[in-house]
């Protein structure tokens, strides 16, 4: 390793001078030369502290001061002038890395030099060809090229915005500089000095600089572009961690993340909260004795990053709170989790919630929707969550009832339906990939069969519920099912209900065992009776399928909607 | 509630002559506060302001200062709303409130709102400014780490000019007036349960804002008319414009951007919570004293329904409570979101 590194930086600096002073310190005491460049829109005043705080320190420069705007040419403008005074003023540099006042230093100056003496003749700095879709996030990609942005974002959005939909429409395609093939990266780089005066001193640099101008976010493309002309030896990754969020903000650095970045191994991080103290008294890390030349790998921090961005774009499914309340059909997941409905099959077996209880692994309730309250596995008063029971809280936001009990919930959860209960979520469990239904069409009947009530009411009753049910099947026979859905009639899973009822077990319930015995069924005597007596009261039964009386069973009823 | 009645004007402009009409009206009503203690002129620039209004709170204020200014609240706007319990003395010594005195009628001065408006657009502008009471605590995430400055700049940052918190209440497990809260504790050594998923929301389209409701308050004792339950939706914190107001409590602000705190395309956003520790052994006491004045919303129809729980001994807690730890519990229970604010 007989190579000597001499690093140089060119600081570009923004707000918060002190901190800014304070990486310069960092830098220039690790043996780096530091061109500081302020960027002119800081009042002169602010200045005379910083350099009150790093007179006597050798190897501060101060360049030309430049008015920067976030996503100009400017700051291009800012580093071209520092970067060839630090080259002009120590001759003898290697390498210059572009950082910024809030960019800091993670390791020991050292042992970035020593990564880089490795391997003096590469360049570190991202640039990846615009063609490849996906690496800007929040803006437009390859138009950053081919329009023109005489406009500034943040200040003249409105032109900005009409400026650019203008030359969508009449079809503008600047042409690019003959020779260049548009690139794009992280705004912070390292490069060598010969690569660096090669660009600096491009023979075509004012066609280049005139074509940038326009462009859009040219910190982000020039020099990215540039160095595929005039390097040998590009590695396409910058040495400096930052992450953007979903809108291409840089993320900022606190306390906490202290341990992450230690773990980064990364250089350079940014960017640094400027009052998180501890981290930057913790960072740089002191010299270990012998300078450690180890790659940064900043996957981990990546990926905690890569969450956090998931989070704020997609949610967590099934999650409605304060800060979360998705519109109809954009809930990126409607529920948290799977869950069953059985509907019809506590009428046909009165005991069948306590039966499926014993069977399957999940939290098998009764009806949660039922009108006079919710019934809860084991009915409290106060159920999973702190849910209440009561029926007219959770009718007020039926949605928000069952995707929060869906949620807290660590089982899955089990629970009976009926016509008789509250219809609303129809389509929202019809269209949720979670739910299982599994129907009886027509089993609503059974109960009314012993009721013991006068024949007229029982005609009102049936008129009422027959209604509620066939709404509710033109829901599930619709094109917008998204959940497993099987329907059977009455008469058809008469026929064979212990077959039917261990298929609809094991779907939702895998692991469980063979069904074998039918819970104690409710008697049926009278039902054809009773059928008959509606038909010639001039309503006519149509759920529970033509088979019945049960003597002349047909077997092709059955429909799945799955 | 304003003058406009049911005349049929459009709602934009309807919410623009509601806004004006709360600010005149704070600017009204500004007569009514005597200064007992200004020391205004000590708020710096970039200072986070608390704007409180408080009455018989003595024995809360030490705990809830200390928690404020732990979390980085440089100044604190108080309105003492004729005290007799020496907390106007209290607050007068300290040197980083200032404090305001009115014998008028909180009911009147819509519960308080005005006179809080009115010290917002005084002194609030610029600011970021905390609107809440003496018995709530904010929790936001990462607040074990980061200051509340680190929210305030990341809010800037990101271009948010409001922040939403919850209300959760917090009760003790067992009667609530079982354990004796001493001056300078921490409430929430005792009131440490709260429920954790029986929240309900619905979207009030013409503020944009949510309306949540649920928890304790509307199980215990809302049931037998649960949609009159106090609402939980709050959105304490705010880089103040003059323009602004607060139209009901702290639930909502005008203009109607304000209230738009979440996402409603799938993502998070980031949120915080107050924990309500209103459920102390303070409270009986409180409540009563509080029926006597009717000077709350709605009749005071909360308290007279707490009221009647309590005597007929209600505890909170149930076994479906959950005891609080700290805020990633709070997020992965879909209370709070960090969004992306990594």
């Amino acid at each position: 390793m007989s190579f000597q590194v001499r690093l140089g930086v060119v600081l570009l600096c923004h707000a918060d001078l002190d901190v800014a002073a304070r990486m310069a310190r960092i830098w220039a005491e690790g043996g780096a030369r530091v061109a500081i460049h302020v960027d002119a829109k800081v009042p002169e005043s602010h200045l005379g502290p910083m350099k009150a705080a790093l007179a006597g320190l050798d190897g501060v420069m101060y360049s030309r001061r430049h008015r920067c705007d976030w996503g100009r040419f400017n700051l291009v403008r800012a580093t071209q002038d520092a970067a060839e005074a630090l080259l002009h003023e120590y001759p003898d540099i290697t390498h210059v890395y572009l950082a910024s006042g809030a960019c800091l230093p993670l390791r020991p100056i050292a042992d970035l030099i020593a990564f880089l003496a490795a391997d003096p003749q590469r360049d570190h700095i991202e640039s990846v060809s615009a063609h490849e879709v996906g690496w800007a996030v929040g803006g437009l990609n390859e138009e950053r090229f081919t329009l023109y942005f005489p406009f500034d974002w943040r200040r003249q959005r409105w032109l900005f915005d009409r400026f650019v939909a203008w030359q969508r429409r009449l079809g503008i395609r600047r042409r690019l500089p003959r020779g260049v093939a548009p690139h794009l990266g992280a705004q912070w780089w390292c490069l060598t000095a010969e690569t660096l005066r090669l660009i600096l001193n491009d023979p075509r640099r004012a066609e280049f600089d005139r074509y940038f101008r326009l462009s859009w976010i040219p910190d982000e493309s020039y020099f990215q572009t540039l160095v595929r002309r005039h390097s040998v030896d590009v590695e396409s990754r910058s040495l400096t961690l930052a992450q953007f969020d979903h809108q291409g903000r840089p993320y900022q650095l606190y306390d906490d993340h202290i341990r992450l970045l230690e773990e980064s191994r990364c250089f350079v991080a940014r960017k640094a909260w400027p009052r998180a103290a501890r981290l930057m008294a913790h960072f740089p890390r002191p010299m270990t004795g012998h300078a450690d030349m180890s790659p940064p790998q900043p996957a981990r921090f990546q990926r905690m990053i890569n969450r956090t961005v998931m989070r704020r774009v997609l949610g967590r499914p099934g999650l409605y709170m304060q800060s979360r309340y998705p519109r109809k059909d954009a809930e990126n997941g409607k529920t948290s989790a799977p869950y069953a409905v059985f509907q019809g099959f506590s009428d046909v077996f009165p005991e069948f919630e306590t039966w499926l209880t014993d069977r399957v692994s999940g939290d098998v309730h009764g009806h949660l929707f039922g009108p006079e309250g919710v019934e809860f596995a084991g009915r409290p008063e106060i159920g999973p969550g702190a849910i209440s029971s009561n029926s007219m809280l959770r009718d007020h936001d039926a949605q928000g009832f069952l995707t929060a009990l869906i949620r807290i919930t660590t089982r899955m959860q089990i629970f009976q339906f009926s016509p008789r209960d509250n219809q609303v979520l129809n389509w929202f469990i019809a269209t949720d990939p979670n739910a299982h239904l599994i129907v009886v069409t027509g089993a609503w009947m059974l109960p009314l069969l012993q009721s013991g009530m006068p024949f007229d009411d029982i005609r009102r009753v049936t008129a009422l519920l027959q209604r509620a049910e066939i709404e509710q099947l033109d829901v599930l026979n619709s094109v917008w099912v998204k959940a497993r859905v099987q329907v059977h009639d009455l008469s058809d899973f008469l026929s064979r209900p212990l077959a039917l009822l261990d298929e609809a077990v094991r779907q939702i319930d895998p692991q469980a065992a063979p069904v074998t015995d039918l819970p104690r069924m409710r008697d049926l005597t009278g039902l054809d009776d009773l059928l008959r007596r509606l038909r010639n009261s001039g309503l006519r039964p149509r759920l529970t399928g033509d088979g019945l009386p049960l003597t002349n069973i047909d077997d092709g009823q059955r429909r799945s909607a799955e | 509630m304003t003058p406009l009645g049911r005349l049929p004007v459009p709602d934009r402009i309807r919410r623009r002559l509601e806004r004006q009409y709360l600010i005149g009206r704070a600017v009204r009503r500004r007569r009514v506060l005597h200064a007992v203690a200004d020391r205004t002129a000590l708020i710096q620039p970039k200072d986070i302001l608390a704007f409180v209004t408080q009455r018989n709170e003595r024995i809360r204020l030490p705990y809830f200062l200390d928690y404020y200014r732990n979390l980085g609240v440089r100044h604190f706007l108080f309105v003492d709303n004729a005290s007799d319990d020496g907390s106007s003395d209290f607050l007068r010594e300290q040197a980083d409130v200032s404090l305001w005195w009115t014998d008028s009628s909180y009911k009147r001065h819509r519960f308080g709102m005005d006179w809080i408006n009115w010290l917002l657009l005084r002194y609030g502008r610029g600011h970021w400014c905390l609107t809440v009471d003496p018995d709530e605590f904010l929790i936001y995430p990462h607040c074990d780490t980061r200051p509340l400055d680190a929210l305030t700049d990341w809010l800037d940052a990101s271009g948010r000019p409001s922040f939403p918190a919850m209300l959760l209440d917090m009760y003790p497990k067992g009667g609530i007036e079982d354990q004796i809260y001493r001056e300078g504790q921490d409430p929430f050594e005792i009131a440490r349960w709260f429920d954790p998923a029986n929240y309900s929301i619905s979207k009030n389209q013409y503020l944009g804002n949510l309306w949540i409701q649920g928890g304790p308050r509307t199980r215990a004792f809302f049931s037998y008319d649960p949609l009159t339950g106090p609402a939980l939706n709050k959105i304490p914190l705010v880089k103040w414009h003059w323009r602004y107001a607060y139209v009901s409590s702290t639930h909502m602000l005008l203009p109607r951007g304000l209230n738009h705190v979440y996402d409603e395309s799938g993502g998070e956003m980031a949120s915080g919570s107050l924990l309500h520790a209103k459920f102390l052994s303070t409270f009986a006491q409180k409540s009563a004293e509080e029926l006597d004045r009717r000077q709350h919303y709605a009749n005071s129809k909360e308290y007279r329904a707490y009221h009647s729980g309590m005597q007929r001994g209600t505890t909170l807690w149930c076994s479906e409570s959950r005891e609080y730890q700290d805020w990633r519990q709070l997020e992965d229970l879909g209370l709070i979101s960090r969004g992306n604010w990594a």
